[in-house]
């Protein structure tokens, strides 16, 4: 029965990929559609019917091989898992329904066709899914080490001041780091003053205020002045609703004019130069 | 009447959680420092359902009443409940070690403000902020 189906899928390889892609641009999900171009789809459904067909003719280890391969390119042209899983399905549906209608199957080779189709599609579901989802998983653990990459560095920018510019969301993970690198870069660049900038921090609530409290209070006992700049007007408002207390930590509202504030405080200040 | 809603399971569902609210205030036309207090108060909300309830739901809906037009935020989770809701909106309490202006905070963000919570059932959070 293997023999059979395989060989009127593979003769047959054509009509059924066109039926599939035809099938497929009505029931898939809109998402599938709208992120490729029409050349696109076709191409990318041919690839996976031939991935599916490969399943008879190749080995175990080389479809899983080309299972993988396909997945990292299906994850980075952003198809969604259903795709390919709704795929097999309608691509099993395709097969038995036109096997039925030619004669090719009837009432007592049902059962046994139902049986070796099942034992074609199963494993093929597990290997797609599995090496989708690692792919996935691939590409978010990469993402979260760039992410780290661009965490929260310190800056000296002149002698004894250092710029901590924050851009993006400050999570737990993220508040602990800045810490850290605040403390340690502190120490390193013998900084008297550090500006932290938040002026690429979309929100300010209580927990991020909080941990921005505690690093200015941190630095001040390692024995140097924290000033925060870049508080965008409306920033300053959300703060004086949320009731944060902000008194005890310096401020100023641009990095140029806490830059100019720090260089007065270790007795320095920028002049233009006289021809 | 359009409305959607974040489940808050981890912590950067809050960022989901807020990018909502911020389309939402957009959309309706809230100025800049609206779209802030309201972002920040989604925040606040959300943080709360992740640290104390461990899951919940955010839900954003646009409301009219008569020519006034705005935003209802609404938080509700099943966890532990509050066992003091006058201490609560207190400013500088917390359990958590925190800053304490979260839920008072929230009341002076948005415009109206209302809770229910039952002890082992959960919080239910409303507020709405209105188009000015």
């Amino acid at each position: 029965m293997r023999k059979t189906i395989y060989q009127y899928v593979y003769s047959h390889n054509d009509e059924i990929l066109n039926e599939w892609i035809e099938l497929m641009r009505k029931e898939a999900d809109e998402r599938a559609i709208q992120t490729m171009s029409d050349h696109m789809f076709i191409k990318t459904s041919a690839e996976f019917v031939e991935l599916v067909m490969s399943n008879f003719s190749e080995s175990v280890e080389a479809f899983h091989d080309r299972a993988i391969e396909f997945s990292e390119k299906i994850v980075r042209l952003g198809w969604p898992l259903t795709m390919m899983t709704d795929g097999l399905r309608v691509f099993g549906q395709i097969v038995e329904d036109r096997m039925k209608k030619e004669g090719n199957i009837d009432h007592n080779s049902y059962v046994e066709f139902a049986a070796e189709i099942n034992n074609w599609m199963f494993p093929m579901y597990k290997t797609i899914t599995q090496a989708y989802t690692t792919s996935w998983e691939r590409t978010v653990s990469l993402q979260k080490i760039a992410l780290q990459e661009l965490t929260a560095p310190l800056i000296p920018v002149f002698d004894k001041i250092s710029v901590m510019p924050l851009i993006g969301t400050i999570d737990t993970e993220r508040a602990k780091q800045i810490m850290e690198n605040l403390l340690e870069g502190v120490v390193n660049h013998r900084a008297e003053v550090v500006l932290i900038d938040i002026t690429g921090v979309p929100v300010v609530d209580t927990m991020v205020a909080h941990h921005i409290i505690q690093a200015a209070e941190a630095v001040r006992l390692v024995g140097a002045k924290c000033t925060i700049v870049g508080i965008r007007p409306e920033i300053a408002q959300t703060i004086v609703n949320l009731g944060i207390n902000l008194e005890d930590v310096t401020t100023t509202s641009t990095l140029k004019k806490g830059v100019e504030q720090a260089l007065t405080l270790t007795s320095r200040k920028i002049v233009e130069v006289q021809e | 009447m359009m409305d959607s809603s974040v489940k808050i399971i981890n912590e950067w569902d809050i960022v989901a959680a807020r990018q909502l609210g911020r389309n939402v205030a957009k959309e309706l036309g809230f100025g800049i420092v609206d779209q802030a207090r309201i972002t920040t108060a989604i925040s606040e909300l959300a943080r709360n359902i992740y640290l104390y309830a461990g899951q919940g739901e955010i839900i954003i809906e646009k409301v009219e009443n008569g020519a006034k037009k705005g935003m209802t935020i609404i938080s509700r989770d099943a966890g532990p409940g509050i066992s003091d809701l006058r201490k609560v909106m207190e400013d500088g309490f917390s359990t958590s070690g925190g800053l304490g202006a979260g839920l008072p905070g929230v009341k002076r963000l948005m415009d109206e403000f209302s809770i229910e919570s039952t002890l082992g059932e959960g919080t239910l959070i409303q507020s709405v902020k209105w188009l000015r």
